[in-house]
């Protein structure tokens, strides 16, 4: 391991280089464009064998990722906000092909008014299409989080597509210290790539049929079974991470933060929750009880894990970075859903959309209202 | 596959192994089953088929049935030769390339309209797969609306005859000669009527490196509201009428495989009238069409035997 300062585009484009991939099909657009550029320079410098593709729109690029897996190579590619919006169409498809790969989405607002900024709706909105979903905080754990992803969306348990969602500028822009692991180590923690069904002159399958009434819904009941598999797999492999690279991330599914004692909590996705535990570190100090849960797998959700973490909670603030419009924070109904039987204050908040800040200052509000008794969230201007 | 009894019904010379079985539910008379039989026939074992989302595809698998001897994928409308990029690009990496055609089919739709960005980005990487239109010139799969293929004046659902307006007003996109125009070495158009020649294309074709592309002339019985049983006369009649040239454009010079003189040309008529598609035309209609036709045909023979295109790759 070697640590150096990065860019967390820089580090996520680390980690894919030491997945191995055959193939990375590309197009660019802000703030993802650093992953890819990076990409192409270690494959011109003859750093890493691959072929990039070049694609002429994100549709293309999620459907060259779909040929390329199911042609038997391990892929990757990374996107964001309107290419991900472009690439929908074709979300359901690799996930219901049942087909493995990574990609980077640099979470940033979807159009209009047009923003390059962060929020979640990009990847927030696409959750139900199949594809596992973690949430990541850091450089280290963007780059982290690839190995681990390629490692649970190969396993043959699960044998689904998996995003790894990290903040558009907020983290992708950012520069930390990083380890970043040697490919020794990687490549003994991940296996080769090898699919049991692919595209084979030797032995010929049909990809992709139709499917009727008869028959559709059990290839949905099946992955939802792989995605509920996946929710012990996501955990494995972080704790098997830690034995083979010294790191892990909470249980995986959530990572708490000083939740032992905890009365009141917020709970959230990405960089928001860095802010939250410098929040929680002041008020601490200020003999507040309070903690944080960072929901690191959106898809699956860990509802049983949720129940347990908020158990002893007197009230719970949930932070969307996203609006299902006509509707409320989508976390928040997740979150309601699977605690529903804890009776428990549940305040949804929606804030930083766009790009706005979130603050010390806004979480201290949250904690305030939590302690008061406010039984409802609110908008979180900056 | 019982060989034995195939081969009494083979054509001489082709071979009698079949790659896209029968079973499949494609409606009697299909012409555009006819030339998808034929190109993965002409192509061989070793090849892998992307298909787009259509007809085809539809009557060929429904789950957990398939007509498909050899590896075959499709995702959706638009994307198939996005996919063929990325199994291309995967089976270079596996060093697998060289053993393997790459065979991408897609309707009209998918071709002149929905998924041509996709086409035009793939062969301007230098993709290496052999595309084939199969052209029925209008959305069958949905109900016969009109595509950027349907031909001038022609009746479909999208493009229907009234007291106003009569049948589609637009031309038809000359695809074939766009695709040329992206520099690739091979460029064809075959009907199910010419079958030696449909599979010499197809063997030409999967032979170029790079992208190359076949556009195939494809009956609709249904949505041309012709008899089921015209579809290899039908194609034989378009040719000799003129209305689809048989060509190839190699190395950017453009040949044509069955030259017709106006002279011993077939009336545009005759291929008219026996198509449903048609029927509201008056003479002064048809009249247009045959102009429109021989100008088609004129334009492809001024530029005959000379670098109209240039060769990208």
């Amino acid at each position: 391991m070697t640590k150096r300062v990065i860019e967390a585009s820089h580090a996520i484009a680390i980690g894919a280089k030491l997945t191995r991939p055959d193939v990375i099909p590309m197009y660019p657009i802000t703030p993802q464009t650093h992953v890819v550029e990076d990409l192409a320079q270690f494959i011109n410098n003859g750093e890493m064998k691959c072929a990039m593709i070049d694609v002429e729109s994100e549709h293309s690029a999620a459907s060259a990722f779909l040929g390329s897996i199911a042609a038997g190579s391990r892929t990757f590619t990374a996107t964001s906000s309107q290419g991900l919006l472009l690439m929908y169409e074709v979300l359901p498809i690799v996930s219901g092909m049942r087909l493995p790969g990574v990609m980077a989405v640099a979470n940033r607002a979807v159009s209009a008014p047009i923003s390059i900024w962060n929020d979640h709706s990009d990847a927030v909105s696409a959750r139900d299409q199949g594809w596992i979903q973690l949430w990541v905080e850091s450089s280290q754990e963007a780059l982290d989080t690839v190995i681990q992803g390629v490692k649970i969306s190969e396993d043959k348990g699960v044998m689904l597509p998996l995003m790894v969602c990290f903040d558009g500028f907020t983290l992708s822009h950012v520069f930390e210290q990083v380890d970043v692991p040697d490919q020794k180590t990687v490549d003994k923690f991940l296996p080769k790539f090898s699919l049991k069904h692919k595209l084979d002159i030797k032995n010929p399958k049909t990809f992709g049929p139709i499917g009727f009434p008869n028959s559709y819904m059990y290839f949905k009941k099946q992955q939802q079974d792989a995605m509920i598999t996946s929710l012990d797999v996501i955990k494995k492999v972080n704790k098997d991470f830690k034995k083979s690279f010294g790191r892990s991330y909470g249980s995986g599914l959530l990572d708490l933060y000083k939740m032992g004692d905890a009365d009141y909590a917020v709970l959230g996705m990405g960089t928001l929750c860095g802010t939250a535990r410098v929040t929680i570190d002041k008020l601490r100090k200020q003999g507040k009880k309070v903690g944080m849960i960072k929901v690191r797998s959106l898809r699956p959700f860990p509802e049983k894990e949720l129940q347990v973490a908020v158990k002893n909670l007197k009230a719970l603030a949930v932070i969307d970075r996203h609006i299902s419009l006509g509707q409320e924070g989508p976390l928040v109904t997740d979150v309601r859903s699977a605690i529903y039987c804890n009776d428990l204050t549940v305040n949804g908040y929606i804030a930083g959309l766009g790009g706005m800040d979130i603050t010390v200052k806004l979480f201290e509000k949250v904690f305030s209202d939590l302690e008061k008794g406010k039984q409802n969230g609110s908008w979180l201007f900056d | 596959m019982g060989a034995g009894c195939l081969t009494e019904r083979m054509i001489k010379g082709l071979s009698y192994e079949e790659r896209f079985v029968s079973g499949h539910r494609a409606c009697a008379g299909c012409g555009e089953a006819l030339v998808v039989r034929h190109v993965v026939k002409a192509a061989g074992p070793n090849s892998i088929v992307v298909m787009a989302t259509g007809c085809m595809e539809v009557v060929s698998t429904p789950y957990p049935e398939t007509s498909w001897t050899i590896p075959w994928i499709h995702g959706a409308f638009e994307n198939n030769s996005a996919i063929a990029s990325g199994i291309d690009a995967a089976l270079r990496m596996q060093g697998k390339r060289d053993e393997t055609n790459l065979l991408v089919f897609g309707g009209d739709g998918s071709t002149f309209d929905i998924g041509f960005g996709a086409l035009s980005g793939a062969l301007e990487r230098g993709n290496k797969f052999t595309y084939i239109c199969t052209d029925n010139e209008a959305y069958m799969n949905t109900g016969v609306q009109r595509s950027g293929a349907t031909p001038f004046l022609a009746n479909t659902t999208t493009s229907p005859v009234g007291k106003a307006v009569h049948g589609k007003q637009e031309p038809k996109k000359p695809l074939p000669l766009i695709v040329a125009a992206h520099g690739i070495k091979y460029v064809a158009t075959c009907t199910p009527a010419n079958l030696y020649d449909l599979h010499k294309k197809v063997k030409k074709a999967l032979a170029t490196p790079y992208g190359s592309f076949i556009h195939a002339f494809s009956v609709c019985p249904v949505g041309w509201h012709t008899k089921s049983d015209v579809a290899v006369e039908l194609s034989r009649i378009a040719v000799q009428s003129r209305v689809f040239p048989l060509y190839e454009i190699e190395d950017g010079v453009l040949t044509f495989t069955q030259k017709i003189e106006k002279e011993k040309a077939t009336p545009v008529l005759d291929y008219l009238k026996v198509q449903g598609r048609f029927k509201h035309l008056k003479p002064d209609e048809v009249e247009k069409i045959q102009v429109y036709v021989d100008k088609r045909y004129d334009f492809l023979l001024e530029i005959e035997g000379k670098k109209a295109f240039d060769t990208l790759f």
